[in-house]
């Protein structure tokens, strides 16, 4: 154990009250980090899509114009970076995961979201649908920036931040849990931030 | 947010080799650039550490800490040579 | 000796703050006593772990600013919503342990053993850190390589180390840009390094200079293109790119 460095206290911890709202290990911040893996990308909306795919085929695309028609939802919500930060009450816009789902038949229990640039996160069928997730192309009443992952992104605010995938391109239906980018380098297959799954094994 | 290099990865680097490598220099297993590990793009922050071909911006490198152990992933490297 | 600092163990060590000198109103000097210090070579950096009582640790890189044979030093700037900085800059207090590790780094190092051909040094903000080590190197060597360094500063009160630049050397050209305010009567240069200011002040490709540039991720990639667009080989260019979170600071 390293020696404790006499007034050192690393970011402030948790505002007064908030206490309930912030998983373990986490600290509360006002800003919005942009972590990534790779470049920014910048995808135009006109050559944008979002599929659900299954084997090699896409069993559904929708172009951006199909899903900005779909009915939009107002999301606040707080979010969870492995990387120890949180953000409280955060506005996205968004349309549910499940309204797209509901389109496709399938049967499958996981997914595997992709990104351009190459991401990939896995997580449960069930974790995406009954009202958790959403593909979010506006933040903060504006276009969802680049750098945090527009055009859309996932959004899957009970899961650390990981999860919700950056400049997402469809959601890939497995029947069998399948590693993605991080959950490959020893990331949790599941990353709930209230166990503080942050790594295998957690 | 800017990218760094592999400067900035120095520490880690000796962590997990042993020895000094940021004057390594590496070829890219995706369009065969070669240079100095020190100038690999790399991203830092994110849940680990991703070094990148500064040609082509394929992964060469990741490191995940994962509590104290690394979890390492040379694949994007067709060679490192270290001086 | 300049060998072993390359190769040896990298391991964690515990220094003791000697002095803090400020510098400038956003950096201060921070000079240590590390018991196993190995030797540096000048361009190097080391890094430093600090560790809340809570088991909670936050890890920085800095480069070290002294030059060899010299008490190690660094040169931090403080981020406003830095955490680390914040903390050696405004609590650090001389008699403090920290922990640190280096050197570290055998790419951004200048040595005049080998090195004779003209230096061109280009420091964005606080990427002067390592590039004043490397003149200080110089300096107590001899060598007579020639020198210049292109500073790009916000302003005046930003320049660190500017009373040492300052003192007569024939061999050392410096340069000042200050690209968001002057003090009146400036009669420098102002705004930010372009094409025209590299070839007015880059030594000229024939000589087969060699460049180091170091500083916020955008200036170090400006001034390397336009070095090589000069002509420099891209090898002859050597550069460290500085973050503004996480990372470097």
């Amino acid at each position: 154990m390293s020696p404790v460095t006499r007034g050192f206290h690393g970011r402030r911890r948790t505002p007064a009250g908030e206490e309930g709202r912030v998983p373990p290990g986490q600290y509360v911040t006002s800003d919005f980090p942009v972590l990534s893996a790779g470049p920014t990308q910048h995808t135009p909306t006109e050559k944008w899509t979002f599929s659900i795919t299954q084997g090699g085929g896409a069993l559904k695309s929708w172009t951006w114009d199909e899903i900005q028609a779909l009915p939009e939802e107002n999301v606040t919500t707080d979010i969870h970076c492995v990387t120890r930060w949180s953000k409280l009450d955060t506005h996205w816009q968004a349309v549910s995961i499940d309204t797209l789902l509901a389109q496709v038949e399938h049967q499958a229990a996981y997914v595997l979201a992709f990104s351009d640039g190459g991401y990939t996160t896995n997580l449960p069928l069930q974790d995406v649908t009954g009202g958790q997730a959403w593909l979010a192309y506006g933040y903060e009443g504006g276009p969802l920036p680049p750098e945090h992952g527009g055009p859309a992104r996932l959004l899957v605010p009970h899961l650390y931040f990981w999860k919700s995938a950056k400049w997402v391109r469809g959601l890939q239906l497995l029947e069998h849990d399948e590693p993605g980018f991080w959950e490959t380098y020893g990331y949790n297959m599941y990353g709930d931030p209230w166990k503080e799954q942050r790594y295998a094994g957690d | 947010m800017n990218p760094l290099d592999g400067n900035a990865i120095g520490g880690l680097l000796h962590e997990v080799f042993g020895a000094e490598m940021t004057d390594a220099t590496g070829t890219c297993a995706n369009c065969d650039f070669t240079g100095p590990v020190a100038q690999t793009v790399v991203y830092m922050d994110a849940p680990g550490t991703v070094v990148r071909c500064r040609n082509c911006s394929s992964l060469l490198m990741v490191f995940a800490k994962l509590h104290e152990r690394y979890c390492v992933d040379l694949r994007g490297l067709a060679a490192l040579e270290a001086r | 000796m300049e060998g072993t600092a390359v190769r040896g163990r990298l391991t964690w060590q515990t220094a003791t703050v000697t002095k803090i000198i400020p510098e400038t109103p956003r950096t201060s000097t921070i000079v240590f006593e590390v018991p196993d210090w190995p030797g540096h070579r000048a361009g190097q950096h080391l890094d430093v772990r600090l560790t809340a009582e809570d088991g909670y640790r936050a890890e920085r890189s800095y480069s070290i600013a002294s030059a060899p044979g010299e008490p190690v030093a660094i040169t931090v700037e403080r981020l406003e919503d830095g955490e680390v900085s914040p903390y050696l800059t405004e609590e650090l207090q001389p008699g403090d342990a920290i922990e640190l590790r280096g050197p570290i780094g055998g790419y951004f190092v200048w040595d005049p053993v080998t090195d004779h051909e003209p230096l061109l040094l280009a420091a964005g903000g606080s990427g002067v850190v390592p590039l004043r080590a490397i003149l200080r190197n110089r300096e107590r060597t001899g060598s007579t390589a020639s020198a210049r360094l292109l500073y790009s500063s916000r302003s005046l009160a930003d320049v660190i180390y500017r009373e040492e630049f300052e003192r007569p050397d024939p061999g050392l050209d410096v340069v000042y840009t200050l690209t968001r305010s002057q003090p009146p009567g400036w009669r420098g240069r102002a705004g930010r390094v372009d094409d025209a200011l590299l070839a007015e002040v880059a030594w000229p490709a024939g000589q087969n200079p060699l460049a180091f540039v170091c500083g916020p991720t955008s200036f170090v990639e400006a001034v390397a293109e336009g070095l090589v667009g000069l002509g420099y080989p891209q090898a002859r260019v050597k550069t460290e790119r500085f973050g503004a979170t996480g990372g470097r600071q």
